[in-house]
């Protein structure tokens, strides 16, 4: 197979001995650092721990659903873990997994920049990140919640007497991490350009963080106070939430899903970003349709906002609020919808190679369109009757963030590691993860699509024998799944010290953050760029190496 | 070693105009429209207007509102991207609050 | 080999031109910092806007749902101590204001008297919300397990109410009212809560003032500072005519 990696010559390259990680030494120079980098070291462990404690607990799931009874744990058990599953997931992995690692690693450089805007205020944002996850962690550990990932009221104020209290201040900090980090995209996008480097030249992976930002700075602080709301209704009893008193329970869901639908699009959007680089690169084009692409993004966060009430469908919501919801519903499939057909338009007609992150990438590509497409069956009204609350949902949104946004991470941690560490991950063993990601994936989530249309419930430790042989299929394919996750984990890690060494630009791609150092220098830049080329421009590129080589000659 | 990237003169790429002073003149007349407005505030509400109260109410409050954004918190004298900042904001606070109540008004609409 | 098209070795701090000590390493200017700190406020403060805007959406649609109950419960307001809480609030926007241009045109006193009266006058707010959440607590107001609905079936009993010429109401309604107390302290909470940062804020920017501070141009916190509190004075500007003010004419 062909390959685009070009590599320096192993017997004499070196990585730089001057660089951001042997900068300064010591744990304190950590732990106090302003530099967006370290940050998203910083970020990219606390996460991983994250993401396995999310992982062990659905493999704790998917056990306990290999049989049609609840036998491996009792009931209130099973909802303790579903309910710690998703919110360690959503909230300490898919939210930050993507902007607060990659994206504050790239963002700067990607735009030619020294540092975010403000690099006291990202290192606040971590800490904030780590406090939640802390009370997150000290919640499950003191017994536990069983209200779903959702608190769902009048469960979650007044009949559940699990920490929900402890939870949702955890998250209330968290979300405060996720507002900081967004903020400072969207002020270090405005305010800290290189020159020369307009709007239209920016990497759609800025686009899509922009975009994104926009929901986290406009919709976390709804959750915030829903939840403040939530903690003083089961603290003292005011009566908002409380139907005996007057309150509305279906006031909690608006609150509430006004800020998680735009959520979900925090939770893609940057992996949308990932993609759109990983394309260009692997297939040697400019993305086809910049423009459209580019405001796609924007368009989804502000679509975003009018969707929300397709959740509540059952809810008791008012039918003409479900109609317009639902239609407005069908109105944000089309944004996503073009950013799919103008990645296939990039690919075609493309030099494509097929290096891992690329394999992601064409994984996120089939499986988002499957997840976006089944999200327009639950957008449409009288469809969802049926399929809500069973394992369809699940299936979806497994498809769309597992699917769609994990695969979009490896695709970017593959992708930039090599500018992170200044290493090369190990290809082959790397290539055959992907795969064993993306088959272990199907045999997952897949038979949840039929388990849900054939009315399997979602949220219990038992369901009738009829399911077994769906389910038996999915706890299969979630081992292989696992085994797919565990690999990076351990080549990458290895890669720190035997990996080849990666050179500046070993894809021979176009961003500013290719053009310097791997990994780069504290300050990135040692003068400001002036960016005269065009975004993607591969010619450019091209005419850069020749100059080099007469140069050097 | 390119051409393309040299140093390069600091403020080349921003274009942003001097910050504009308010004075206390400025200041001094906003805060008597402001307490003119709490005044018609408060003797408002004692008229018996109907459903014209609460809109009374609401009315000066936004005006209140407006003119401390526009001239205490200077977003007459700042650029667009300010603007429209605080556009944003209350953009999306009318989303939230509006398609929230569109639910609540067209419940009592009953059945198809 | 490498091919590095942006120069990575030479020394980073080599700056030619000086620098106030203030400005970070990785602004090009002064103005292009304080910009951009105005502008990170300005985000922050849409996230306020979005934070108080789930307590009025709740409030919208429970003043509509128990329009007598949130009638009877603004009538235990008292509009002498609410209107001269907004004159204190306003007053102290405007000292704040003056504050702000203080520091713009290095004026060391007035900033620092600006100061000392918006610290006065925020703390005189608080008193008097003092002042009215204990006569809530005395009369049993405070949402909760003491609730009383006393004030409200009973009018008679009830100096406020029967002030106000209040109707007795069935008990149902008059149970709303702790609907409305729960609003009124969320949100006026929350309010203070602001207050409270602003304060404490308020208070080490005197400090630094008082000593010579913020005179050498670097004033980007006291015009955070100021949008901030202007920003509380405006969630107030709402609150006021909204719980207190429902329908005094009745
Ligand atoms: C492409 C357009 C999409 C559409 C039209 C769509 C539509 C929907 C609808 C209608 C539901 C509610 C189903 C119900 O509760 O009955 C839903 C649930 C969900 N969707 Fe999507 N969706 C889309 C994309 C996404 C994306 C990109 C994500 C995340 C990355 C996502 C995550 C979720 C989650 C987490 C839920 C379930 C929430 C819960 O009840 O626990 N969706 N989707
Ligand atoms: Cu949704």
């Amino acid at each position: 197979m062909s390959t685009i990696v070009s590599l320096p010559d192993q017997s004499t390259a070196r990585v730089p001995k001057r660089n951001y990680l042997t900068n300064e030494n010591g744990l304190l120079s950590w732990l106090l650092t302003g530099d967006h980098k370290r940050i998203a070291i910083l970020y990219l462990i606390s996460i991983t721990f994250f993401f396995f404690i999310g992982g062990a607990l659905a493999g704790v799931i998917r056990l306990e659903l290999l049989t049609p009874q609840s036998d491996l744990m009792a009931a209130d058990t099973y909802n303790k873990v579903f309910t710690m599953h998703g919110v360690v997931m959503i909230f300490l992995f898919l939210v930050p997994s993507v902007p607060a690692t990659l994206g504050n690693f790239l963002i700067p450089i990607m735009i030619g920049a020294k540092d975010l805007a403000f690099p006291k205020i990202n290192l606040l944002s971590w800490y904030l990140y780590l406090a939640g996850g802390a009370m997150t962690l000290a919640a499950m550990i003191t017994g536990g919640v069983d209200t779903g990932w959702t608190f769902t009221t009048p469960m979650s104020t007044h009949f559940s007497n699990t920490n929900v209290i402890t939870t949702g201040l955890a998250i209330f900090v968290a979300g405060f991490s996720s507002i900081f980090t967004g903020l400072n995209f969207i002020v270090t996008v405005h305010r800290m350009r290189a020159p020369g480097m307009t709007w239209f030249k920016l990497p759609l992976f800025v686009w899509a963080h922009y975009a994104a930002s926009i929901l986290m700075v406009l919709g976390t602080p709804v959750l915030a106070i829903t939840l403040v709301l939530v903690v003083l209704e089961r603290t003292i009893g005011i009566g908002v939430f409380d139907p005996t008193k007057g309150g509305d329970p279906i006031l909690f869901q608006h609150l509430f899903w006004f800020y998680s639908h735009p959520a979900v699009y925090i939770m893609i959007l940057p992996g949308m970003g990932v993609i759109s680089e990983v394309i260009s690169t692997f297939s040697r084009k400019r993305v086809f349709g910049y423009t459209a692409v580019a405001f796609s993004s924007v368009a989804i966060a502000v679509f975003g906002f009018f969707v929300w009430a397709h959740h509540m469908f059952i809810m008791g919501v008012s039918n003409y609020a479900v109609l317009v919801f639902s239609l407005l519903t069908m109105l944000v499939a089309v944004p996503s919808a073009i950013k799919i057909f103008n990645w296939a338009f990039t690919l075609y007609k493309g030099s494509i190679t097929f290096e891992t992150p690329m394999l992601y990438a064409f994984g996120f590509m089939g499986l988002f369109t499957i997840g976006g497409l089944t999200g327009v069956f639950l957008g449409t009204s009288g469809t969802d009757i049926h399929l809500t609350e069973t394992y369809f949902i699940v299936a979806h949104f497994h498809f769309v963030m597992v699917g769609g946004m994990l695969m979009a991470f490896l695709s970017g941690i593959h992708f930039w590691w090599p500018k992170m560490t200044g290493r090369m991950y190990p290809e082959k063993i790397s290539q055959l993860a992907a795969v064993v990601t993306f088959i272990g994936f199907n045999f997952t989530f897949f038979p949840q699509f039929l388990l849900g249309m054939l009315g399997m419930p979602r949220r219990y430790a038992a369901y009738p024998a009829e399911f077994q042989v769906l389910n038996v299929f999915s706890t299969a394919g979630a081992s292989i799944l696992g085994v797919g996750y565990l690999l990076p984990m351990i080549y990458l890690v290895w890669s720190l010290k035997y990996g080849a060494i990666a050179g500046a630009n070993p894809w021979q791609a176009t961003g500013l953050e290719w053009q310097i150092q791997s990994p780069p220098l504290t300050e990135n830049f040692t003068t400001i760029p002036v960016v005269t080329q065009d975004v993607y421009d591969y010619e450019w590129l091209e005419r850069q190496k020749e100059h080099e080589v007469t140069h050097v000659g | 070693m390119s051409e393309e990237f040299q140093n390069h003169d600091p403020n080349s790429g921003h274009t942003e105009t001097e910050q504009h002073i308010v004075g206390p003149a400025t200041y001094g007349i906003i805060f008597a429209a402001l307490l003119v407005g709490t005044a018609l505030t408060i003797g408002a509400s004692y008229l018996e207007m109907g459903a014209w109260n609460p809109v009374v109410a609401i009315l000066i409050a936004c005006i209140k509102a407006t003119l401390v954004v526009l001239f205490f918190m200077h977003i007459k004298y700042s650029s667009k991207l300010m603007k429209l900042t605080v556009g944003a904001g209350l953009f999306t606070f009318l989303i939230l609050v509006g398609m929230s109540l569109s639910d609540y008004i067209s419940r009592a609409w009953g059945q198809w | 080999m490498d091919s590095h098209a942006v120069a990575t070795t030479a020394d980073a701090h080599g700056h030619e031109h000086d620098h106030p000590a203030y400005l970070r390493h990785h602004f090009v200017s002064y103005e292009q910092q304080t910009e951009t700190a105005s502008f990170g406020m300005w985000l922050f403060l849409l996230t306020e806007i979005m934070f108080f805007g789930g307590l009025f959406t709740a409030y919208l649609i429970y003043r509509n749902w128990y329009y007598p109950a949130f009638v009877a419960g603004s009538h235990q307001l008292s509009i002498t101590l609410g209107s001269f809480n907004t004159l204190l609030l306003i007053t102290s926007s405007f000292t704040m204001a003056m504050g702000v241009w203080s520091a713009e045109t290095k004026r060391h006193k007035g900033l620092v008297w600006s100061l000392i009266a918006t610290l006065i006058l925020g703390i005189g707010f608080l008193g008097i919300k003092t002042v009215e959440y204990k006569e809530k607590w005395e009369k049993h107001h405070i949402p909760g397990d003491t609730f009383s609905v006393q004030s409200f079936v009973n009018p008679s009993s009830d100096a406020e109410a029967k002030a106000a010429g209040d109707k007795p109401m069935g008990l149902d309604m008059a149970r709303k009212t702790e609907v409305y107390f729960s609003l009124y302290f969320a949100m006026t909470g929350m309010h203070a809560l602001h207050m409270i940062i602003g304060i404490a804020l308020l208070c080490g920017m005197l400090f630094k003032a008082v000593r010579g501070g913020y005179m050498d141009g670097n004033i980007a916190f006291v015009e955070n500072f100021g949008l901030y509190w202007h920003f509380v004075d405006i969630v107030w500007i709402f609150l006021f005519p909204l719980l207190y003010l429902i329908s005094r004419h009745q």
